[in-house]
């Protein structure tokens, strides 16, 4: 049976995710799960706007840690995009876009509690992490010529300013504000650690069932994002950036004596404390692999496999919905509008919202990446099919013309983009831990319940690490079968 | 100010030569057109003598290395970076001062580019990019010109007029050209280049448009 690499690729990653359905527990738990899914959507179509008030300051606050978080992350991410080129910088920011934006403020509740200080760096340093990469691609994508052929005396600040910036200033900008809107989701999901943002009033209207306040909140949420356009006007966000740190909140003072004592103490391995000698701590260590980062990196490579596949089929039954060869005008309408709700509800939010009425086991989890991710991949695609202009006479059939015609054109494109997501799903999969699947979230949020934050910071470096593995993988898989993308084409 | 010199330079790409050793020695007050079919290492060969001395020479290349994002002021502005401080470049680029304004203006009038001062150079014509090119060269105002193929986008008139400028200018001059009868008019001396080699090189006032069709021909050899 004759199969290009690409087919054998994809039909490795289906196979291996029905081995990992052997391991994985995908059963509805909740005794009553329609009556309540009913009673969320009745909600979500009848939202109840009686206090603006409330939804206004869960706005603000999301806004503001998003400006703040990314502004800063942006900031950095340039200056570590012109020092890319030394091999310690690039592990730098490689290790901390690895850790999730959830498990940063985790780290930083510890130390600075509830400040607003928390919710910021945990947005900003993986930001950091994400643009100097991306930043140091853009920059090396830029024509070298205008800065060749300058003298050699001209100093370095004019060669960058004139000669470098100006072409690479369009895909930097387009970069960022994509990233913003990822910052903005990231900052709506700290709420559900205690930050002041969206998150934080979904909860608890979740825990009082006020399902029309969360069918409110989301409402203007999701109108937030789509009218993104309309609101951040390049002039406009200096005086965004100027004003987002008056509108952070105040939270709780800073803790000075606990935010050394993390350092000094917490953070340090429980037999070295105790000064137990190296027996002990191999013990320590031992114990902490065999009991919960084996389990833990199991589900969660069971779940990170199974969701991708999930997302993969998802996204290829979804791109038709906006791609200009199967839709109509109306269609093509109603089903961007599809797309925008499935890529703009975080994952996270997505999966908190199915597992109340679902109850816990991985099934909520696994729907809730594949609807996020599929709406990116869906999105990407649908657009880059709507690029395809086919031969007049072409397969006439929807199914003919999505089977020969554009699906083996995409097909290319698609895999890059899946693999892209791989790290960023794995990433997340970790990350749904803290709502009670067992994936390594799940013992580094019970460590840190625990006071063992010892424990805790070596799960998260565990974590970090298994994402590296993941992203390296993802790129050896992409350049043996030589689909090239780059992550700029995402806004 | 002297001249350039390169000694048995020769140039490789991916394995393949492409320019054998060469020695080839330009003096002040030469202006020396560079001619041979398309592919015959005469970009490789200007490329070669800009690397090889890279200061108080302007380098206009094939592919123009303009900014695109950037207008035509500040692309003219760009040949003289290095005359001025930082800060002075930098408040340039944001807020331009009058007198580089004048400046500039004066050399893109000859060129009839004054018109299009402001506009990007991304939305500009082939012809009005390459003349944008000529203008950063002219107001560089260095001691030595290498330009590849300046005028192949521009019809008869601006050609001539393009080529009395940039010879004007420069008295010291590598034009890498294809077109034969604008070579010999304008330069003093015509090295041919063939299959990676130098296989004429006469004063151009002693050769007449047929003497150079053998480089063309690949009938050197």
């Amino acid at each position: 049976m004759p199969q290009s690499p690409t087919i054998r690729t994809s039909l490795g990653f289906v196979l291996v995710a029905a081995v990992c359905l052997v391991f994985a527990d995908l059963a509805i738990t909740s005794i009553n799960p329609w009556l309540e899914m009913g009673r969320l959507l009745r909600g979500v179509v009848t939202p109840d706007f009686s206090s603006p008030g409330q939804i206004g300051t869960a706005l603000l606050r999301t806004v503001a840690f998003a400006f703040v978080g990314v502004g800063l992350g942006a900031a950095a991410g340039f200056v570590l995009s012109l020092l890319f080129r030394f091999r310690i910088v690039r592990m730098v920011c490689a290790f901390v876009r690895a850790i999730h934006e959830l498990f940063w403020a985790l780290i930083f509740l510890q130390f600075f509690g509830l400040h607003p200080l928390t919710g910021v760096l945990a947005i900003a340093i993986p930001y950091a992490g994400i643009f100097g990469k991306v930043y140091s691609e853009i920059l090396d994508e830029a024509d070298p010529t205008p800065a060749r052929i300058l003298p050699r005396r001209v100093g370095v600040l004019s060669r960058f300013l004139f000669a470098r910036i100006p072409d690479a200033w369009p895909h930097l900008r387009s970069y960022t504000s994509y990233r913003l809107e990822c910052g903005l989701r990231s900052s709506a999901i700290l709420g559900f650690v205690g930050m002041p943002t969206l998150g934080f009033y979904l909860e608890s209207a979740f825990g009082e069932g006020h399902y029309d306040h969360v069918g409110a909140l989301l409402l203007v949420f999701y109108i937030l994002i789509a009218a993104l356009r309309l609101w951040v006007r390049s002039r406009l966000v200096p005086l965004y950036m100027l004003a987002a740190p008056f509108f952070l909140g105040t939270g709780l003072p800073i803790a000075w004596g606990q935010a050394v004592r993390f350092f000094t103490e917490d953070i340090v391995p429980n037999p070295i404390r105790q000064g137990e000698g190296l027996v002990a701590l191999w013990q320590w260590f031992a114990d902490l692999m065999v009991n919960q980062a084996l389990p833990g990196i199991g589900a969660t490579i069971v779940l990170t496999q199974i969701a991708l596949v999930a997302t993969g089929a998802l996204s290829l039954l979804a791109f038709p919905l906006i791609s200009r060869h199967f839709t109509g005008r109306i269609t093509g309408t109603l089903g961007h509008t599809l797309l925008v709700i499935a890529r703009t509800t975080p994952e996270y939010l997505l999966a908190y919202i199915l597992l109340q009425l679902w109850g816990p086991s991985m099934l909520p989890a696994v729907v809730a990446l594949a609807v996020h991710n599929a709406g990116i991949i869906g999105h990407l695609i649908g657009r880059r099919s709507n690029e395809i202009s086919l031969r007049p006479g072409a397969a006439q059939g929807r199914l003919e013309r999505y089977g020969y015609e554009v699906l083996p054109r995409v097909y290319g494109p698609f895999l890059a983009f899946l693999f892209y997501r791989w790290e960023i799903i794995m990433r997340e999969t970790a990350i749904l831990g803290i709502l009670g699947i067992t994936t390594l979230g799940f013992y580094v949020d019970s460590a840190i319940n625990e006071l063992r934050f010892d424990r805790a910071m070596v799960l998260i470096v565990i974590t970090a690490l298994l994402n590296i593995g993941v992203d390296t993988l993802a790129r050896r898989l992409r350049a043996r079968l030589r689909l090239r993308h780059s992550p700029t084409c995402e806004s | 100010m002297a001249g350039l010199s390169l000694r048995s330079a020769s140039a490789a790409y991916g394995g393949q030569r492409v320019l054998d050793p060469i020695t080839l020695t330009i003096e002040v007050g030469e202006q020396v057109a560079l001619v041979g079919r398309s592919g015959a290492g005469k970009s490789t060969l200007l490329s070669l003598l800009f690397d090889a001395e890279r200061s108080d020479i302007s380098y206009m290349p094939q592919e123009l290395g303009l900014v695109h994002a950037l207008s035509v002021f500040h692309n003219v502005y760009m040949g003289r970076l290095s005359a001025h401080a930082s800060w002075y470049n930098i408040a340039n680029l944001v807020w331009p001062f009058r007198h580089e304004v004048e400046a500039v203006e004066a050399v893109l009038e000859p060129l009839a580019m004054a018109p299009k001062l402001w506009s990007p150079v991304g939305e500009l014509s082939g012809g009005q990019r390459q003349r944008t090119a000529v203008a950063r060269t002219v107001y560089q105002d260095a001691g030595i010109l290498l330009a590849d193929e300046p005028v192949s986008a521009l019809d008869g008139p601006q050609a001539h007029n393009v080529m009395r400028t940039l010879t004007s200018h420069y008295a010291t001059a590598v034009l890498a050209m294809h077109d034969v009868e604008l070579a010999l008019r304008y330069t003093n001396r015509v090295v041919g280049i063939d299959e990676g080699r130098i296989a004429l090189d006469e004063p151009a006032a002693e050769l007449s448009p047929e003497d150079l069709l053998p480089l063309y021909r690949g009938e050197t050899a």
